[in-house]
C-alpha cells in the first residue's frame, strides 16, 4: 500500500477513534477497576478491596430482588411484545380479503402501521408523564376513571397501580409493550414482504389454507427477525431505568413500593448518586454486563435454527 | 440480505400488488370467501382496538392540559370547561419548555452532523481499505453497541467532572457522538460495502485524492444510508435521557440549568409533588410531542425503514 493511503486511513480514523476511546472505552475499563475498590466517588482516596463489593452484592436483598425483577422482565417483555406484534403483523398482512395466505394487506394497513409505530418516536420521558397520568390512583387517572365509570371499580377505593406490590412490575411492562408493538409490527411486516411470492403460490397449489400458510411458511421464514427482536427487547428489559425511576414511588429513583418496582439500574443509580457508593455501583454495572452477555448467548443458542435461504 | 436498506416500495405497508387480486381469488377453494370475510371483520376489529389504545391516551393527555388542576383531580372522563391556549405559553416560558427545546436543539445541531461525519469516515476506511488491524478496529467499534450504558456511566461522570465538561454543551455533544458511533459505524460499514467499486476506481484513475473521492463520490452515493442512520441518530439523541440526566446537572448554585427536553420534562414531573401545576406539565408534553408528530408524519416511511433497517441486517 502506498504511503499516502496509510496517511489517509489514519487521518480518517483519528477523530472517531479518539472520541470513542475517551468517552466509551476508557470508562468501560475503569468500571472494572473501580468495582474492586471502596471508592465513594467524590473523594480521590480509595483502597483496593478485592472482590468485597461482589460478595456484598450477594447479600444485598434489594439488589437480588432487582435482579429477579429484571429476569421476569427479560422473560415477559420479549414474549408478550413479539406475540402481540406477530398477531398484528398477521392481521395486517394476511388478514386481507383478496390475498390467499400470501402477503396482501387489509385495507388501510398503512394507516394502522402509522398509528402503531408512533409511540416509537416519543421519548421515554414523555411516556413517563403520560403513564403517570394514566396510572393515577384516583378517578383522575384515565384507567381508574374508565373502570369507575364502567362500575368495575368502587370510586372510594380505586386501584393503586403503582403502589400495589403485585401490580407495579406489570404496569411497567405494559408501558414497554405499548411502546414497542408498532416497531416490531413494522419489522415483521417488512420481513414478510421480502418473502418471495412463489413460495406462497407453491403452498397454495398444495392446498394450504390461510392460517396453515402462516404457521408453516411465513413464521419459519420470519425466524431471524424474531431472533433480532428478542435480543433488542432483552436489552430494553435489562435497562428500564427511565420508567422505573419515574413511575414507581420512592425517593431517589423510585423502586417502590417496598422495592417491588426495583430494577438493577435504579439500585445502581441510587448507590452512585445518593449513597455515594460508586465502587459498589460499578460492581453492579459489571453484574449487569455479565447478565446481558449470558442472556444474549442463551437467546442466540436457544433460538438457533438452520438458516433458510431464499 | 445483502443491503440493510429496504426499498421503500417493499417496506411500505401490506399494500396489495396490483393485479394480484384477481388471479388469487380464482385460485381459492370455494369456501374461502366467507372465511376471508370473517377474518377480515375479525382482524379489523382487533386492529382498530389497538389503534384506539394508542391514540386515546395521547389525545386524553392533550385534552387534559386544557383542564384546571381541580378538574384533573376530578373524573378523568370530564371535558375541559374552557379552551384556553394560555397554558401552552405558560409551559413554554414558566415551565421552561422553550429553554429545554433550545438546549436540545443546540446540542443536536452539532452532535448529529458530527456523528454522521465521523461515523461515515471510520466506516468508509474500514469498509474500503485494507490495512493491518482493520478487522480489529471494526469489532472494537461494533462491540460498543452491546454494552449497557450504565457500565460506563460512573467513571464517565467523574472523568467529565475532571475535564470540567459537566453541564456544558460541548461535553454532551462529544459524549453523544461517541455513544452513537458504534451503531453508525456498523450501519454505514455495511452500506459502503454494497456500493459499486467501479466509480471509485474511475475517480482515482482521474487523479482524485482519497479525501476527494470520499466527499464528492462516496458520500453522495451513500445518501440513502445516511438518511436512515441520520433519522436514527436524531431520534436517539433527541430522546436520550440517562446521559443528560447525569451529565447536565448544574454543579454549583450559580451555574445555569442547561437541561435537555427529556430531562426538563422529568424535572417538571418530579416537581409536581411540591407545587402542583399539572396542566403545565401536560401542555409541556404536548409541545414536546408536536414536532415529533410533524416530523413523523412527513417522513413516516423513512423513519419506519430507518429505525428497522438496522435490525434487518
Amino acid at each position: 500500500m502506498r504511503k499516502g493511503q496509510y496517511r489517509f486511513v489514519a487521518g480518517f480514523l483519528l477523530a472517531p477513534l479518539a472520541l470513542y476511546l475517551i468517552f466509551v472505552i476508557w470508562p468501560y475499563i475503569q468500571t472494572f477497576g473501580y468495582s474492586l475498590t471502596d471508592w465513594s466517588g467524590e473523594s480521590p482516596n480509595f483502597k483496593f478491596v478485592g472482590l468485597d463489593n461482589y460478595t456484598a452484592l450477594f447479600h444485598d436483598d434489594v439488589f437480588k430482588q432487582a435482579i429477579w425483577h429484571n429476569v421476569l422482565l427479560l422473560v415477559f417483555i420479549p414474549v408478550l411484545t413479539i406475540l402481540i406484534s406477530l398477531f398484528f403483523a398477521f392481521m395486517v398482512n394476511v388478514g386481507g380479503r383478496g390475498g390467499a395466505g400470501g402477503v396482501s394487506g387489509v385495507k388501510g394497513s398503512n394507516i394502522y402501521k402509522i398509528i402503531y409505530f408512533f409511540p416509537q418516536v416519543l421519548s421515554l420521558a414523555i411516556l413517563a408523564v403520560l403513564f403517570q397520568a394514566l396510572y393515577r390512583s384516583d378517578e383522575g387517572g384515565l384507567l381508574n376513571g374508565i373502570l369507575i365509570k364502567l362500575g368495575l371499580v368502587d370510586a372510594n377505593s380505586p386501584i393503586e397501580w403503582m403502589n400495589n406490590p403485585k401490580l407495579v412490575l406489570w404496569c411497567l411492562m405494559v408501558v414497554i409493550i405499548w411502546h414497542g408493538v408498532g416497531f416490531y409490527l413494522v419489522l415483521f411486516s417488512a420481513a414478510m414482504q421480502s418473502i418471495p411470492r412463489e413460495i406462497y403460490e407453491a403452498a397454495l397449489l398444495d392446498g394450504a389454507g390461510r392460517s396453515q400458510t402462516f404457521f408453516r411458511v411465513t413464521l419459519p421464514l420470519l425466524w431471524e427477525s424474531v431472533q433480532t427482536a428478542w435480543v433488542y427487547l432483552g436489552i430494553v428489559a435489562m435497562d428500564m431505568f427511565v420508567l422505573a425511576s419515574t413511575l414507581t414511588p420512592g425517593t431517589g429513583f423510585g423502586g417502590g413500593p417496598d422495592h417491588h418496582g426495583e430494577v438493577i439500574a435504579t439500585v445502581l443509580m441510587r448507590n452512585f448518586l445518593y449513597f455515594g457508593k460508586s465502587g459498589y455501583a460499578c460492581a453492579m454495572g459489571i453484574v449487569m454486563l455479565v447478565l446481558t452477555m449470558i442472556i444474549s448467548v442463551i437467546t442466540l443458542r436457544a433460538t438457533r435454527r438452520e438458516r433458510i435461504e431464499f | 440480505m445483502s443491503t440493510p436498506i429496504k426499498d421503500p416500495s417493499v417496506t411500505e405497508g401490506g399494500s396489495v400488488v396490483p393485479g394480484q387480486r384477481g388471479t388469487k381469488k380464482s385460485a381459492r377453494p370455494g369456501d374461502s370467501r366467507s372465511e376471508g370475510m370473517t377474518l377480515n371483520v375479525f382482524s379489523h376489529g382487533f386492529l382498530i382496538l389497538w389503534a384506539v389504545l394508542i391514540v386515546l391516551p395521547l389525545l386524553w393527555l392533550i385534552l387534559s392540559s386544557f383542564k384546571t388542576d381541580a378538574q384533573i383531580g376530578g373524573s378523568a372522563l370530564s371535558w375541559p370547561t374552557s379552551w384556553d391556549f394560555d397554558v401552552f405559553s405558560r409551559a413554554w416560558s414558566k415551565g421552561h419548555i422553550g429553554d429545554y427545546f433550545l438546549n436540545t436543539a443546540i446540542v443536536l445541531v452539532f452532535s448529529v452532523p458530527l456523528t454522521m461525519l465521523f461515523g461515515s469516515m471510520a466506516a468508509y476506511v474500514l469498509a474500503r481499505y485494507q490495512f493491518p488491524g482493520n478487522r480489529l478496529i471494526y469489532y472494537f467499534f461494533v462491540s460498543g453497541a452491546m454494552f449497557p450504558v450504565f457500565l460506563a456511566l460512573i467513571p464517565l461522570f467523574f472523568m467529565m467532572k475532571r475535564l470540567e465538561l459537566l453541564n456544558t454543551y460541548q461535553g454532551l455533544i462529544g459524549v453523544y457522538i461517541a455513544y452513537s458511533l458504534p451503531f453508525t459505524v456498523f450501519f454505514m460499514h455495511s452500506f459502503f460495502r454494497t456500493l459499486p467499486t467501479a466509480i471509485h476506481e474511475a475517480a482515482v484513475i482521474d487523479g482524485a485524492s482519497h479525501t476527494r473521492v470520499f466527499f464528492q463520490v462516496m458520500m453522495p452515493m451513500a445518501k440513502p444510508g445516511l438518511l436512515s442512520i441520520g433519522i436514527f441518530n436524531v431520534l436517539g439523541q433527541w430522546n436520550q435521557y440517562i446521559l443528560p440526566s447525569v451529565l447536565m446537572q448544574p454543579q454549583s448554585s450559580g451555574e445555569p440549568e442547561r437541561y435537555m427536553l427529556t430531562q426538563g420534562l422529568i424535572q417538571l414531573q418530579q416537581q409536581q409533588g411540591y407545587a402542583t401545576d399539572l396542566p403545565v406539565l401536560f401542555a409541556g408534553v404536548a409541545i414536546a410531542m408536536l414536532p415529533m408528530l410533524v416530523v413523523y408524519l412527513s417522513f413516516q416511511r423513512q423513519i419506519q425503514s430507518g429505525l428497522t433497517a438496522g435490525t434487518l441486517k
